[in-house]
């Protein structure tokens, strides 16, 4: 069949000459689209097999430090895990996956002392950072030290004995401050005993705590990039170190919780002086320019009667913003190329990029059977083709409440709108070239830095709803990253919005989708809207070639044009390593390159200035992580969208 | 000059012209047209806000009688009624004299009669006046309870609405004040009508329904047994109190959910070694004294925290250690500070005002923290000054202070090592001895007790203190009317008699005199009557102390001692008692008090085969003294008096007591079994 024949094609297009298709299995194109991740995975697997037990500490500790510290980026600043094997004196010996410490040495005197540090300094963007130490052995004499060092500290030394150097002892109970004598700080602790040391990135200050007990503060005036360290002088010693795996004794979410409080204080109370009716003004046309730019009209206008501000762009721009967006959202892109050559003329012959996205977008929707070209072949087609589907999740939100999100999300068909933290965004952009291993569900970048660690696995136990969310934020990024190319918002937020009636759009679509999987068939199943497809593809990879002739190689387009043709590669397109890309959800990203490209063509803001201000502020708060501010992580501009 | 003149009749006209227009607004109150008064009330509501001058001018001029008069006429309209509630609580709102003048209106029970009234508007007019009026310190509390179906109904009234909630709750927690205010709400169903309103949406009602359980539960054991089984929304009581103190919520609400767990646990409802206490309580009130909170809060944590741990030993370790206490506490004595008092004269005022509560706080605190760990006194004595301001504490002017100063010295007076040390080196006895001389009760009974504890025999204090003329003070303390000062009196002297010169024991003996002495071995106070036995029991020791003491007044001690050994007392007291005897035994005149009086003999006998074993080990060290061989010992035989022994001997084996000895070598404890051999042993010496 022709449709065969296709795929015979694309498989030579994809330069994969071994591959031959098999209905009803998954192809080897397939299992080559997964390889980049199972390479990843085998690196990881040896500390994995056989302890189920590592296992689930290796996932509370995940979890654990993404709740305490969501602000650190452990792309560009790794959290301590665990103590370094190659940062130790020799009379330092690390077991139980380099979290348990004991001593060595002979221990006769003091120059016998020996220090380990962690695997990273702590990261300014946790604001609070903390760590616990439980006395496994006090040994012979008990002379432990715990504390901080910065890199490069002698370790043949107790911590706080050195410049940059911090330490509380336990034999009797002192604090030293890179001085070899101590202060009196706390009590003395011994074998059972549980001692934490929090550090303080917003003031700079170090407290201890006795199981579970605060003693008060013993440094204040911390260098920055201070590394965990613990060091032991007697033979006997032996300490374990908790750096998230268990949960600690002394409830130090309370403490960040009165910190987080003081400073959300801080920015509540932070003086407008005498310039609050400004800000009124500047926050009304705020509300106004964001509703204008996404064709809220009815809403927008109401807005502006009851505020008294002005519209800059005239109801009728908006309208027909408004009607290409829905046809884009609701799959009918061909419609949506049409209608906007109609009313901005010139705009797609001078945005080829964007041509060919919307083209590509177009193949899929075919895939699909949405697009109004494979449509008009079957018009009794079933109506779980017809589909911007009952899970209107406009727009996946990023953070630790997204599963939440998504589940509630399904009851709403009104709005949401999201904004997507530039780190993962930026990580995977930087990836691009192991982006192919996106459809993988353990496919986060993050794995390639993780696999040189030894906590190689903790790729392996992210919860499944963040991962498929950074799947979505992937392909939609690379788009966006090809579009915008200015610096502060290119990536750092993106505004999806879906007050779009969707029933007005899919009026024959009162039933579910979703019940109906096996009933899905390419093209809705229609022979001659499958030759349509196949037609457009090649017009779409005729189209490829000549921007290559034209522009020069462009990976991105290769990229998506792969992607786009791998799905007939699949018996089951939408339950494939790539059938991501049929999700609706995928269209939010096009619809809104699109809708800013014609906004700039009439010489309108591309981005609303709300967005542009939470980007600015997205940005700043991890200017500030890299400037080593530390309150940056309880200054989240998440914690302020509701 | 000019302008002198001109302005003094102007404002006069001014003055006359305010008055004038309150007048006016009174007037209105009695035009016969409703409308009117209507009108007027209002006019008269929006002219009194803020203004305390016009308040006090209406209430002058006798707007309250009839602004009452219209709030209960059944004729006058809802509105109207509501009006003049509101006109009322306005004028609550102002000083201290205006809710005098409102009080001796009689306003409370029209307000509360204006409760009854099925309309919510009017209920909340009334309640809103009623609450301010009611957390006046000026108001008597006691006018909530006179009428007994008064609480009933305000219970009923807390389901209305969040502000009947506010204000019912906040006037139960300023109104709660004895064990009896706190029988009549739980009897009410206080907790069951309250409990519910901790999860309000409304932060004000959340927190003065907190407020309500703080003093409900304030050493009161019925409602803190009640509150820990009570739940709320499914959560335990105890749970809710934890998470309103996380360290995000308002400190008003932290400080006050850990006084309500303090008291709960107090009253025993919560054990100490609780998570819920040692975790997140004591933490959470050490972090109300530290320097970031405003002083009213630093007073009230250090209190709180003072009395949560007063009786556990493990919760003052702990608080020894966290977040730097001891230190942290220092800083309280450092009000007004230097720079408070050259930059600011309003903070001025305002430390001086909290400086003595500070003080006296950190005091408490102290002696709190001390009363158990020799560790801990010696981390409070080092402190920086520490002595120093205790010394000086003493003789504060506030009373309040003195007390707690007082309280922090006998505290740290418990360790033998300071009273060698820092005691004496700041000589804390003189400021000490001064306050003894007149001060009130509560004053007197910490410092006698500090007292005692300096009179030691090892305290390097004592010397210097009975050379102060202090056994007539002590002696005088013995006829209080105060049992513990009785005591603290006897205590004090059975402290000095203890290995002390001949000298002082007739000093003692002589200044208390001896019908004293047996007036208080008749006391109804057991500790008393003790300390008493004690005292007796130190003065009759070493051999020519007891001959003298017993020559002199020998009749009365055996009186004494028979009356006790006769009477229903308890074995301690009867032990203490054949110790005096046993000691009377060891002396070589007074022997023979005993050994003549076969009552007595008796007695000792009955005491060897009692079913304690403490009173036969008692009794048969009395016996052995007797019969004790007196050739063994050197000095009488320099002195020759011999053979009174041997006679004495043999009068106790006529009287069986060699067969009970020897019935007692077989006994099974081991120290009565080894006395009663060394007895025998004499006999075959």
């Amino acid at each position: 069949s022709s449709s065969d024949s296709f795929r015979r094609w694309l498989c030579v297009q994809l330069q994969y000459p071994h591959v031959t298709v098999i209905r009803g299995y998954l192809s080897a194109a397939a299992s080559l689209q997964s390889s980049a991740p199972k390479m990843a995975e085998l690196g990881a697997g040896s500390l994995l097999t056989g302890d189920p037990a590592f296992n689930y500490q290796e996932h509370e500790l995940n979890e654990r430090l993404k709740r305490l510290y969501p602000a650190v980026n452990e792309e560009e600043t790794p959290l301590p895990r665990s103590w370094s094997p190659k940062d130790k004196y020799s009379y330092i010996g690390l077991s139980q996956n380099n979290l348990r410490v004991h001593y060595k040495g002979h221990g006769k005197n003091h120059k016998d002392a020996a220090s380990v540090r962690a695997t990273h300094p702590i990261p300014a963007a946790c604001g609070i950072y903390y760590f616990e130490v439980k006395i496994v052995s006090k040994g012979r004499d008990g002379y432990m030290g715990i504390g901080l060092s910065a890199q490069g500290v002698n370790m043949n030394r107790l911590p706080g004995w050195d410049k940059h150097s911090y330490g509380y002892h336990g034999d009797d109970g002192h604090s030293f401050c890179s001085s070899g004598t101590g202060q009196p700080y706390g009590p003395t602790f011994t074998t059972g005993d549980v001692i934490g040391c929090c550090v303080n990135l917003i003031n700079n200050t170090c407290f201890y705590t006795k199981n579970g007990h605060s003693l008060g503060v013993a440094f204040t005036d911390l260098p920055p990039n201070l590394y965990p360290t613990v060091g032991l002088q007697t033979p006997g010693e032996i300490v374990d170190a908790n750096f998230g795996q268990q949960p600690f004794v002394f409830d130090i979410e309370d403490y960040m919780s009165e910190w987080r409080a003081k400073i959300h204080s801080m920015i509540a109370r932070f003086p407008i002086g005498e310039r609050l009716g400004d800000w009124q003004s500047v926050l009304q046309n705020m509300v106004s320019s964001y509703l204008v730019h996404h064709g809220y009209c009815a809403t927008a206008m109401a807005f502006s009667r009851a505020t008294e501000t002005m519209i800059q762009e005239d109801q009728t721009s908006i309208k027909n913003r408004q009607r290409i967006q829905k046809l884009v959202l609701a799959g009918r892109v061909g419609e949506a190329i049409d209608a906007t050559q109609q009313l901005y003329p010139g705009l797609l012959e001078h945005n080829p990029n964007l041509l060919f996205m919307l083209k590509c977008r177009q193949f899929v929707e075919m895939v699909n059977g949405t697009d109004s070209e494979v449509r008009c072949f079957s018009v009794h087609s079933p109506k779980s083709q017809d589909s911007y589907p009952g899970s209107p999740n406009l727009s996946p939100r990023h953070g630790a409440t997204n599963a939440h999100v998504h589940n509630t999300g399904a009851d709403s068909p009104t709005c949401s709108n999201g904004v997507t933290p530039t780190n993962k965004n930026k990580s995977h952009n930087k990836y691009t070239g192991v982006s192919s291993a996106s459809s993988s569900p353990s496919s986060s970048p993050s794995s390639v830095n993780y696999s040189e660690s030894n906590s190689t696995d903790s790729t392996k136990s992210q919860p499944h709803s963040a991962t498929s969310n950074q799947e979505t934020s992937d392909s939609e990024m690379e788009i966006e990253a090809e579009h915008y190319s200015n610096g502060v918002t290119e990536s750092s937020t993106r505004i999806m919005n879906g007050t779009y009636k969707h029933q007005e759009i899919l009026q024959a679509d009162d039933s579910s989708v979703d019940d109906s999987c096996s009933s899905r068939q390419l093209c809705g199943g229609n022979q001659a809207a499958t030759e349509r497809m196949i037609q457009f593809g090649r017009e779409l990879q005729a189209l490829s070639e000549q921007l290559c002739r034209q522009y020069g190689k462009n990976a991105t387009h290769k990229k998506m044009l792969q992607d786009a043709f791998s799905l007939l590669a699949y018996s089951d397109p939408w339950n494939c390593p790539v059938g991501q890309q049929l999700d609706p959800m995928q269209r939010e990203a096009i619809c809104s390159a699109l809708n800013s490209a014609i906004l700039e063509s009439q010489n309108l803001p591309k981005q609303p200035p709300l967005m542009l201000a939470l980007g600015q502020a997205t940005e700043c708060v991890q200017l500030m992580a890299r400037v080593r501010s530390g309150s940056c992580s309880f200054a989240r501009v998440d914690n302020f969208l509701h | 000059m000019m302008a002198c003149l001109l302005e003094a009749p102007l404002r006069i006209s001014v003055l006359s012209e305010v008055t004038a227009t309150s007048r006016h607004y009174v007037d209105r109150l009695f035009d016969p047209d409703p409308q009117n008064v209507l009108q007027g009330v209002i006019d008269m509501k929006n002219a009194v806000i803020g203004n305390n001058r016009q308040k006090a001018n209406l209430i002058v001029l006798g707007a309250v009688p009839r602004l009452l008069y219209l709030l209960q006429q059944s004729s006058s309209s809802l509105e109207l009624r509501t009006e003049c509630a509101v006109v009322l609580g306005s004028l609550a709102m102002g000083t201290e004299n205006n809710i005098k003048s409102l009080v001796d209106c009689h306003i409370i029970p029209a307000l509360l009669q204006g409760l009854l009234c099925s309309d919510l508007i009017f209920i909340e007019a009334c309640l809103r006046c009623l609450r301010t009026v009611f957390i006046s310190p000026v108001t008597p509390v006691q006018l909530l309870y006179t009428d007994p179906t008064v609480i009933p109904h305000l219970m009923s009234l807390l389901s209305r609405s969040q502000h009947t909630q506010e204000y019912i709750t906040q006037i139960f927690a300023h109104c709660c004040k004895t064990p009896e205010h706190q029988t009549v709400l739980f009897n009410h169903g206080a907790i069951q009508n309250i409990a519910p309103l901790l999860i309000s949406p409304s932060f004000k009602v959340r927190m003065q329904a907190l407020k309500c359980f703080s003093v409900l539960a304030y050493e009161n054991a019925q409602v803190s047994m009640t509150l820990v089984n009570v739940l709320v929304d499914g959560e335990q009581l105890s749970q809710v109190f934890v998470r309103m103190m996380q360290r995000d919520k308002p400190i008003e609400m932290q400080l006050t959910a850990a006084k309500c767990l303090t008291y709960m646990c107090r009253a025993g409802a919560i054990r100490t070694d609780d998570n819920c206490i040692v975790l997140k309580t004591l933490p959470c009130l050490v972090r109300m004294c530290s320097k970031e909170r405003l002083l009213e809060e630093r007073v009230e944590g250090a209190e709180t925290l003072a009395y949560l741990m007063e009786p556990d030993i493990e919760l003052q370790r702990i608080a020894s250690v966290t977040d730097h206490l001891v230190s942290m506490l220092a800083d309280y004595f450092k009000y007004p500070s230097s720079v408070s008092a050259i930059t600011d004269i309003k903070r001025l005022d305002h430390d001086l005002k909290h400086a003595h509560e500070l003080r006296q706080a950190a005091f408490k605190l102290y002696a709190s923290l001390g009363s158990n760990d020799e560790d801990i006194r010696k981390k409070i004595t080092e402190t920086e000054n520490m002595m120093d301001r205790i010394v000086s504490g003493l003789s504060e002017s506030s009373i309040k202070v003195r007390l707690a100063a007082v309280r922090c010295l006998h505290s740290l007076s418990r360790s033998v090592q300071q009273l060698r040390t820092s005691f004496h080196d700041h000589a804390v006895w003189k400021p000490l001895m001064k306050l003894l001389q007149n001060a009130p009760d509560e004053v007197l009974v910490m410092a006698s007790s500090t007292l005692c504890n300096l009179l030691l025999e090892f305290s390097p204090s004592k010397e210097p203190i009975l050379e102060s003329g202090v056994i007539e003070l002590l002696c005088s303390l013995t006829q209080s009317d105060s049992p513990a000062l009785r005591v603290n009196g006897i205590w004090a002297l059975m402290n000095m008699a203890f290995q002390a010169d001949q000298k002082v024991k007739v000093e003692i003996v002589r200044a208390l005199g001896t019908e004293q002495l047996f007036r208080l071995l008749s006391d109804p106070d057991t500790n008393v009557l003790m300390k008493t036995l004690g005292l007796l029991r130190n003065l009759l020791s070493t051999r020519p102390h007891i001959d003298q003491v017993m020559s002199s007044h020998g009749k009365q001690i055996m009186q004494a001692v028979t009356l006790i050994l006769e009477g229903e007392h308890s074995i301690e007291v009867k032990e203490q008692t054949l110790c005096i005897l046993a000691n009377i035994a060891d002396g070589n005149t007074a022997k023979e008090l005993i050994m003549t009086n076969d009552d007595m003999l008796q007695k000792i006998k009955y005491y060897m085969g009692h079913s304690n074993v403490k009173l036969q080990l008692a009794a048969t060290f009395c016996i052995s003294n007797l019969i004790w061989n007196e050739e063994d010992g050197e000095e009488l035989r320099t002195r020759g008096s011999c053979g009174g022994s041997q006679e004495r001997q043999d009068k106790l084996r006529d009287m069986g007591f060699v067969d009970i000895l020897h019935k007692l070598t077989q006994a099974s404890d081991p120290n009565l079994c080894d006395r009663a051999k060394t007895a025998m042993q004499q006999y075959l010496a």
